[in-house]
C-alpha cells in the first residue's frame, strides 16, 4: 500500500544563514522566471524570506533589489518574519461563509485573542483567513500547519485551537 | 485472494479524515489476519458521502459512507461475512446522483489509481493521444473546433480558435500553459481531477504541444493545493518514466515536457495574463489586451493558456470524436460542464452534466436543498466574481448565454447555495472587499472602487443616506465594470448588482416602529 499519512506535525525551520540561503538561491536561480521558485524555496528552509536574502535573490537573478521586493510584497504567501508555532488557516470565502464560518472566524479569534491575520503575544499560534482550500462541498474548512480539516463545526474547531495552543 | 478496498485520497475527502480510515482498515485487517490491499483512488465527488469505502466484488464495487474509523471492525465483519451494513449503499454505479450524471471529463476520477500509469492507460488513457498522433496538427485542430469546446475557466472562448492561432504562429518557441489557478470559492474540479486523474491533464497538455508545435508545458498549480500539487508531480514523474514526456513521446517524433509552478496565494493569478507575468517570476499585474497570450504569452512567445477542464476534455474528445461530445449541450455550449455543488447544500459534490440543466434542478433536486433544512435563498453561480440568483430565476438553464442574459456568468462551474439566514448586504460588502483584499493595483476602477466600494456599502448597512449610497454603487459598479482591465474589477459588480436587484429587502431599512418595538 502506498498512501502517505500525514502527520500533525510542528514545522522546524532552519534559522538564516547566508552560506545556506546563497545555495538555495544557486539550486533555482537557472529556471526560467525563477524568482517565486526562490523565494517559496527560502520560506520553505526558513520559515520565512528573511529581508537579508531579496539583495541575493537580485544578484543572483540580475534584477534589481526593487523588482525583488515588488514581487516578495506582492504575494500574500511570502511572510516578512517567522510565524508562530502553528498556523491556524480558517476559510472565510463565500462557501464556508454559506455554511457558518463567520461564526466559527469570531469564535477562533475570541478564543485565541487575537484577529485574523495576528500571531498569539506567546507566539504559539498565527490565525490566519485563507480564500479557499477548494473543499466548498465540506464547508467549512480550516488547514493547521498544512493538515486539511472539513466539516468544521464549534467542537471541531475547539480542539484544534486547543492543540494548536499546545 | 485479497480483498480490494478503495478509500480516496482526495483532499476533501482527506479532510473529513479518509486517511485515518484507511489505516484502521489496514491495522484491523492485519490484525484479523486478512489479507487487504487498499487501492487510493480520487473522489467520486459525492462529499456527504466521504469518507467513501468501496470493495470489489465480482458484480462490481459496492459502496459504504460516510465510515468513521470506529465503523472499520464491524464493516470488515460485515465484508467477512457477507451480512448487512448500516453504512451499506449499494452497488457504486446504481448510485442515482452518479448515473444521473454524464462523466465524460470526470469518467475515471474516484475509479483508478492516480498514481497509476498502467491504471489510466487500462481505463482508455492515452487513446486519444495515440488517434492524435495518427491524425496529425491539421486534423486535430478540426476536431477540437467540431467539438464545439469552449475554454471551462469562465470566459467560454473557443479553444479550436485559440490552438489555431498558435499552430499559426512563427516563432522558435511556443508554450502551453495549464491555469490551475482554481481560486473560485464554491469550485474545486480543478483540484479534484489533478488529484484523482492527472494524467487526463498531461494528456490534454501534451496533445495541445504536439498540435501547435510547443515543446514545454507549464502547470501554474495554486499554493492552498498541496495534494494537487504533489499527484501532478508524481504523474509527470511517471509519464517521463513511461515515454510521455520527453523526448519522442509515445514512439512519436514529437517532444514535450511539463513541469509545475506553484502560486503564491493571489487571486488575480487566475487572469492569464496576471498568470502570465507570475510565471515570468513577476508581480501579478495583468497585462492589458491585446497582444494575446496566443500572439505573445508566456516569454513573449505565442502561448496557448488554458484551464484544467479544458485540457481534460480534449482527450475524450479526440477518443472518440468531436460528433460525441458535441452531442451533448444546448445552443453554442456544446458537451459536458463539471458543476460543482457547494456551501449549505445536502449532497455537495462534482456533478458532470450536459448543458442545459436548470438551476433548480441544480439545487432542490440533485443538490437536495440546503444541509441546514432551512430553505434556500441565494445561490452564487461562477465564484466570487459571479451572481446571487433568487429563487425566481431558478428555470435559467446552465448554459453560457442563457446565463449571459439574465446578468449573471456560469464561470467555472461552481453554485454555492445560501439559506434564509444570508444577509446579501454583507455579501455584497464582502464582494467588494474580495476584490480590494486581491485587486492587482493595475487600474484605477479595480484598486481604488473596491475600496470606495466597501465604505458605501458600510454606510448602507449603517443606514446613512440608504437611497443616495445605494445609488453610489450602482454608479460605481458601472465604472468598474466597464473601465476595468480585467474581469477582477469588471465582474465584482455581478454579486453587488445582483444582490441589490434581487435582494432589494436586505439594503432598505426595516420601518422604524419595528426597530423601536426590539
Amino acid at each position: 500500500m502506498t498512501a502517505v499519512y500525514e502527520p500533525a506535525y510542528e514545522a522546524s525551520y532552519e534559522s538564516w544563514d547566508e552560506t545556506r540561503g546563497a545555495e538555495i538561491i544557486a539550486e533555482h536561480a537557472s529556471q526560467e522566471g525563477a524568482t517565486l521558485v526562490i523565494l517559496h524555496a527560502l520560506q520553505e528552509a526558513f520559515g520565512y524570506v528573511p529581508e537579508a536574502a531579496i539583495p541575493m535573490v537580485a544578484q543572483a537573478l540580475n534584477l534589481s533589489r526593487a523588482e525583488v521586493h515588488g514581487v516578495f510584497t506582492f504575494y500574500h504567501d511570502f511572510r516578512h518574519k517567522p510565524a508562530g508555532r502553528h498556523v491556524l488557516k480558517l476559510c472565510r470565502a463565500e462557501a464556508c461563509q454559506a455554511a457558518g464560518g463567520d461564526a466559527l472566524a469570531a469564535r477562533a479569534e475570541a478564543k485565541l485573542g487575537v484577529a485574523l491575520g495576528n500571531t498569539t503575544a506567546d507566539d504559539r499560534v498565527t490565525l490566519e483567513p485563507i480564500y479557499c482550500l477548494g473543499l466548498c462541498a465540506t464547508a467549512p474548512s480550516a488547514m493547521l500547519d498544512g493538515r486539511l480539516i472539513g466539516r468544521l463545526d464549534e467542537k471541531r474547531l475547539d480542539a484544534l485551537v486547543a492543540e494548536a495552543q499546545r | 485472494m485479497s480483498m480490494r478496498l478503495f478509500v480516496s485520497r482526495d483532499a476533501g475527502a482527506v479532510a473529513v479524515g479518509a486517511d485515518e480510515v484507511a489505516l484502521a482498515l489496514e491495522q484491523a485487517a492485519a490484525k484479523r489476519g486478512v489479507a487487504v490491499e487498499i487501492v487510493r483512488t480520487g473522489s467520486r465527488g459525492m462529499y456527504w458521502l466521504e469518507p467513501l469505502v468501496e470493495v470489489a466484488t465480482p458484480q462490481g464495487r459496492i459502496a459504504f459512507g460516510p465510515v468513521t474509523e470506529t465503523d472499520v471492525p464491524s464493516l470488515l465483519d460485515a465484508l467477512a461475512s457477507n451480512t448487512p451494513h448500516l453504512l451499506r449503499i449499494g452497488a457504486t454505479d446504481e448510485i442515482p446522483w452518479l448515473k444521473r450524471q454524464t462523466r465524460l471529463t470526470f469518467a475515471r476520477c474516484g475509479v483508478i489509481d492516480p498514481r497509476s500509469l498502467d491504471d489510466y492507460r487500462a481505463h482508455g488513457g492515452y487513446k486519444g493521444f495515440e488517434r492524435a498522433l495518427s491524425l496529425g496538427p491539421e486534423a486535430i485542430l478540426t476536431e477540437v473546433t467540431a467539438s464545439g469546446l469552449r475554454g471551462r475557466g469562465g470566459a467560454g472562448f473557443p479553444t479550436g480558435i485559440k490552438w489555431k492561432t498558435v499552430a499559426q504562429a512563427k516563432a522558435g518557441r511556443k508554450f502551453i500553459v495549464c491555469n490551475a489557478d482554481e481560486g473560485d470559492s464554491g469550485t474545486f474540479a480543478d483540484r479534484m481531477i489533478m488529484e484523482g486523474d492527472p494524467f487526463l491533464v498531461i494528456e490534454g497538455m501534451t496533445t495541445a504541444g504536439i498540435t501547435v508545435g510547443a515543446t514545454k508545458g507549464y502547470i501554474y498549480i495554486r499554493s492552498e493545493y498541496p495534494h494537487a500539487v504533489e499527484a501532478m508531480n508524481a504523474a509527470i514523474k511517471a509519464a517521463r518514466r513511461g515515454g510521455y514526456l520527453g523526448d519522442r513521446i509515445g514512439g512519436s517524433t514529437y517532444s514535450f515536457d511539463m513541469e509545475v509552478r506553484v502560486g503564491a496565494g493571489a487571486y488575480v493569478c487566475g487572469e492569464e495574463t496576471s498568470l502570465l507575468e507570475s510565471l515570468e517570476g513577476r508581480r501579478g499585474l495583468v497585462r492589458a489586451k491585446p497582444p494575446l497570450p496566443a500572439h505573445h504569452g508566456l516569454f513573449g512567445k505565442p502561448t496557448v493558456i488554458n484551464n484544467v477542464l479544458s485540457f481534460a476534455a480534449i482527450p475524450f474528445i479526440l477518443a472518440e470524436g468531436a460528433k460525441a461530445y458535441a452531442d451533448f449541450g444546448m445552443g453554442r455550449s456544446r458537451g459536458t460542464m463539471p458543476i460543482q455543488l457547494a456551501g449549505n447544500i445536502r449532497h455537495g459534490g462534482l456533478f458532470e452534466t450536459a448543458f442545459g440543466v436548470t438551476l433548480g434542478e441544480l439545487v432542490d433536486d440533485i443538490g437536495g436543498g440546503t444541509f441546514t433544512g432551512r430553505p434556500v435563498r441565494a445561490v452564487q453561480v461562477g465564484g466570487p466574481l459571479g451572481a446571487y440568483f433568487p429563487r425566481a430565476l431558478f428555470d435559467t438553464p446552465f448554459d453560457y448565454e442563457a446565463f449571459a442574459a439574465r446578468d449573471g456568468l456560469i464561470g467555472h462551474g461552481g453554485i454555492v447555495v445560501f439559506d434564509d439566514s444570508v444577509d446579501m448586504r454583507r455579501q455584497a460588502r464582502f464582494a467588494m472587499e474580495f476584490c480590494a483584499i486581491e485587486s492587482c493595483g493595475k487600474c484605477t476602477p479595480c484598486r481604488i472602487g473596491s475600496t470606495r466600494g466597501v465604505e458605501t456599502i458600510e454606510k448602507i448597512i449603517r443606514g446613512d443616506r440608504v437611497s443616495e449610497n445605494l445609488a453610489l454603487v450602482e454608479d460605481l459598479c458601472n465604472t468598474m465594470k466597464f473601465g476595468s482591465l480585467c474581469a477582477l474589477g469588471g465582474f465584482t459588480p455581478y454579486p453587488v448588482l445582483s444582490a441589490l436587484k434581487h435582494f432589494r429587502e436586505d439594503f432598505i431599512p426595516a420601518p422604524t416602529t419595528l426597530q423601536a418595538a426590539e
